[in-house]
């Protein structure tokens, strides 16, 4: 293999030399009248590729190799198999009748068909509940709008983890919805450590990122259009069955892909309110890196969650050709 | 007025490194695990900057210790740990002569099967795993075995530890008290962990974590919970319905030291640096904040008949012959205990 | 009535946002450590807070960190729109999506991404390292702010300034940028919040040396989380929303 190592500086030379590149552009404007102005995003062009797209290209370089830098497909078997490795172990030291013992280790796939499922609860959630509040924020009878949005964004200004954290005290066995249960006469009962509290936890932090964008694209139409469609003779469950909704499908669309991403990754949610009972793949890939140290074995688990994505993303866009969703800006 | 900006912006950038320049000792200890004035009391007498760093996870630790070379000058791991780092070549050799209060350690705690020749650790904090129990809530005469966590009348009110050599160790042991907690026997391993899996997937175990549970304990938060003895100590204090209890199949008894890595840039800092936590009244000082048992005989006699008469603080000699310290695996070992883990932890309660 | 069902499920909803937040600033008074009892009213905790070394060491990598990104993406971001936006169609779509490409990537991709260029290129995580994943998740956002923006300019505003004797530089700065220039602030703003709040990003890339106030929560809520970073929070949350309120002032003032 070729030795492509850079010394500890090399961060630093990165760093100052794109300084540099954009003090040089800055400068390069006053001298030269005739200077392209596409030349502009030259730097930023530099600073994605090594950034971005080296990265991306270092998780694969990872994934296809071994601990030794030797290339092998063994990253994704272990993903398949996760016992595979561990088989390998026990042939390796003689064990040939204890490893035809052990069957394949379904850990890796299994955790991330739980994590896409949880992820798809979520989202659905997120929308059944989202878009309402979206529809609602967007009516222009009520005036309430840009106040909303406001409302909805000074949430996220506390820390996430915290965040998170605050539902423990509220889900405890002595929190405080079990002490309001206990005083209504109902009695308390477990609510942390469970696939609900996980869920819970994801659609209150991940709503506003549903809401935002339905609500940018519901307040871009044209009330005309439900004027109209009214006048036709729709009443308004039809009207918002008919000309509503399919206009603000790529806000939709933004709201969907921008819930269902973080809630297949998260990994402090379900260590925090899942106590270990649901074991997400985001929390499979850092204790991966983390605590097993494995970056090979980590690198596969990442490309494979990034293609997954990919995929799902590009199903996604070919129902909003235009990209016009709204996303949070 | 842009270059002004571009000039003002590197020097923000370049500004935290010339920070750094002072005489420094970059420590990485465990979370929670020092009375933090001391840190002060040093930096006072010596003239040397600290920089605290805390981890919570032994194999986390060896990761970033592997990782970020040159960041660390002291880091505390535990025994089996100590091995580890020693066979991977992490370690320096401690110059002992810098360190004079190293005699005031226990001698049975001196020259440890985990680091022979005794050349790259200094114990800073030993003890015992073992069960914390809510008396109002457990039965005393159950909880003398492991298998009280397989108990049906405490089902979903047991915190098991999600800490890798524990609790896969706790498992052999409770399997047959005669297993080693480091066995190599696939055999065993196997079964250790399918004993987990079915406690879990009977609903056994109310969560999986690490020390945040002595908390719980002490709310009231479960009946069961796997601990070090230091955090049941903590938690006894704060709640005197608990109490803690070495079972009778055996258990570990682990010693966090303090070594030197190799990649240490201020390692005569670092030596001042562990030689003053040898110190008995800082040594004391410490076990007083945290409640972990000092391996310094010195600092014990500084702290009275309570402390050494707590068979949580100073276990008795009868349970440390039945406990035995962890020991380093090798790559393939440790990566079947690893993958055997991972199923347990990825078990679901049907 | 169908106003009040309205008003009634969006009330709902913020009560739900909120609920948390209001435990969390309530518990910051609490005197007691335990988050299950009230043992009443005090301020310890925000005394506490200020004398916590690590703590306010955190405070300070958090905001210098986000202060720096935020510099820096917009510089690099608005450039890129205005570079972007004056490209031919192909190259120009090529920039978007690698522009899109960092949005479409999980937080915990991107992190451990950048974590494995660090190890790979031998440079030590710490600061340094967390200022450049910072900036490289807040670029993008910067230009797709900027972008629209230049969009809705009249295309011919530079070539008008142009024409008119100004500098390449001069129309840049009072033609082009002043069009854009609310973009730019959504932009920067947008980074800033994001470079705040971030997690999982600064978890992999810096060394335990070097924490921000989210990896130290992280690595607190192991132990059982103490009131003090309550305290903290609830600070940090009523301060940016009393800056909320004074910029909100302030362009309501710019308007009359």
């Amino acid at each position: 293999m070729i030795d492509l190592t850079l010394p500890a500086w090399a961060g630093w030379a990165m760093g100052c030399g794109l300084l540099l590149f954009i003090l040089m552009v800055a400068l390069s404007v006053r001298r030269n009248h005739g200077i392209k102005r596409s030349l502009f995003a030259m730097p930023y062009t530099l600073w994605m590729f090594i950034f971005t797209l080296l990265p991306c290209v270092l998780i694969a370089y990872y994934a296809l190799t071994d601990a030794n830098g030797r290339f092998t497909l063994d990253n994704f078997r272990s993903f398949w198999d996760s016992n595979h490795i561990m088989r390998e172990n026990l042939r390796a030291m003689g064990g040939d009748e204890m490893a035809a013992t052990v069957a394949r280790g379904s850990v890796n796939v299994d955790t991330l068909v739980y994590s896409l499922w949880m992820a798809f609860l979520c989202t659905a959630i997120s929308l059944v509940l989202g878009y309402p509040a979206a529809l609602f924020m967007a009516d222009r009878k009520m005036k309430l709008g840009a106040t909303l949005v406001v409302l909805f964004i000074i949430p996220m200004w506390m820390n996430f983890l915290l965040r998170t954290i605050a539902w423990m005290s509220l889900l405890e066995d002595n929190g405080l919805i079990n002490a309001f249960l206990e005083w209504i006469g109902i009695g308390r009962r477990q609510l942390m450590y469970n696939q609900q509290a996980v869920l819970l936890g994801m659609v209150y932090n991940f709503l506003p990122f549903m809401v935002f964008p339905i609500y940018t694209s519901l307040s871009k139409l044209d009330p005309k259009l439900g004027e109209a469609a009214q006048d036709l003779g729709c009443n308004e469950i039809r009207t918002l069955y008919k000309v509503t909704m399919p206009l603000s499908l790529p806000g939709v669309i933004s709201g969907i892909t921008m819930v269902f991403m973080p809630s297949v990754t998260t990994f402090f949610i379900p260590r925090v309110l899942g106590g270990g009972n649901t074991r997400m793949f985001g929390d499979l890939i850092e204790s991966t890196f983390k605590t097993a140290g494995n970056w090979n074995l980590g690198s596969a688990l990442s490309l494979i969650m990034m293609v997954l994505i990919l995929i799902s993303l590009s199903i996604l866009r070919k129902a909003d050709p235009n990209g016009e969703g709204g996303g949070i800006v | 007025m842009k270059k002004v900006l571009c000039v003002l912006l590197a020097a923000l950038i370049l500004l935290p490194t010339f920070a750094l320049a002072d005489e420094v000792v970059n420590v990485f200890n465990w979370e929670d695990y020092i009375d933090e004035s001391v840190l002060a009391q040093f930096e006072e007498e010596t003239g040397i900057k600290v920089n605290y760093m805390r981890f919570t996870d032994n194999e986390e630790m060896v990761i970033s210790v592997e990782s970020n070379p040159g960041a660390f000058d002291v880091v505390f791991p535990s025994e089996y740990m100590v091995e580890r780092l020693i066979n991977k070549g992490l370690l320096a050799e401690i110059n002992f002569d810098n360190i004079p209060n190293f005699s005031n350690i226990r001698e049975d705690l001196k020259n440890p099967s985990y680091d022979a020749g005794n050349a790259h650790s200094v114990p800073y904090m030993w003890g015992t795993l073992g069960i914390l129990y809510n008396t109002k809530l457990v039965d005393e005469a159950d909880v003398q075995t492991w298998k009280v966590l397989w108990n049906e009348k405490y089902a979903g009110q047991i915190l098991m530890m999600d800490s890798l050599r524990d609790t896969m160790g706790l498992a052999l042991r409770t399997l047959d008290a005669s297993n080693s907690m480091n066995s190599t026997d696939y055999t065993q391993l196997k079964a250790a962990a399918d004993l987990l899996k079915d406690q879990k997937a009977a609903g056994m175990v109310k969560a999986y974590g690490l020390d945040e549970f002595k908390d719980k304990m002490v709310a009231g938060e479960g009946a069961l919970a796997v601990v070090y003895s230091g955090d049941a100590e903590y938690a006894i204090e704060l709640n005197e319905d608990l109490a803690y209890v070495v079972p009778q199949e055996g258990s570990n008894i682990w010693v966090d030291c303090a070594v030197i890595p190799v990649s240490a840039k201020n390692k005569e800092n670092a030596e001042k640096f562990i030689d003053f936590l040898c110190r008995p009244e800082i040594a004391a000082a410490n076990v007083e904040e945290i409640g972990y048992c000092s391996p310094n005989e010195a600092a014990i006699e500084m702290m009275g008949e309570d402390y050494q008469n707590s068979n949580v603080m100073n276990p008795s000699d009868e349970v440390i012959s039945r406990c035995e310290y962890y020991h380093d695996l090798d790559e393939m070992w440790l990566n079947i205990y690893t993958t055997l883990y991972s199923d347990v932890l990825s078990t679901k309660v049907k | 009535m169908k106003q009040f069902f309205k008003k009634c499920y969006l009330a709902i909803i913020l009560i739900f946002l909120y609920v948390p937040i209001i435990v969390l600033i309530a518990q910051s008074f609490n005197a007691g450590k335990s988050r299950a009892k009230w043992e009443g009213l005090s301020l310890r905790w925000y005394g506490e807070l200020f004398s916590n070394a690590s703590i306010m060491n955190a405070l300070w990598v958090t905001v210098s960190v986000a202060v720096i990104a935020t510099i820096v993406a917009t510089i690099l971001g608005t450039l890129a729109a205005i570079g972007i936006y004056s490209m031919k169609k192909r190259p120009q779509a090529f920039m978007m999506t690698v522009t899109n490409l960092p949005n479409t990537m999980p937080d915990i991709v991107t992190g451990v991404s950048l974590m494995l260029l660090y190890i790979f290129a031998k440079v030590e995580r710490g600061y340094f390292t967390m200022v450049l994943a910072h900036i490289t998740f807040d670029v993008p956002y910067v230009v797709l702010s900027v972008l629209p923006k230049l969009k809705q300019m009249n295309k011919h505003t530079y070539e008008a300034a142009l024409d008119l004797g100004a500098t390449p530089a001069y129309a840049l700065t009072h033609a082009i940028i002043p069009e854009c220039k609310q973009g730019i602030v959504t932009g920067a703003l947008l980074a800033f919040t994001l470079s705040l709040d971030d997690f999982t990003i600064s978890y992999f890339t810096t060394s335990p040396l070097v924490q921000n106030l989210s990896t130290l929560i992280y690595s607190a809520t192991k132990l059982g989380i103490s009131p003090v970073y309550y305290a903290l929070s609830s600070l940090m949350f009523v301060v940016l929303l009393v800056l909320l309120l004074i910029v909100n002032h302030r362009t309501a003032d710019n308007k009359d």
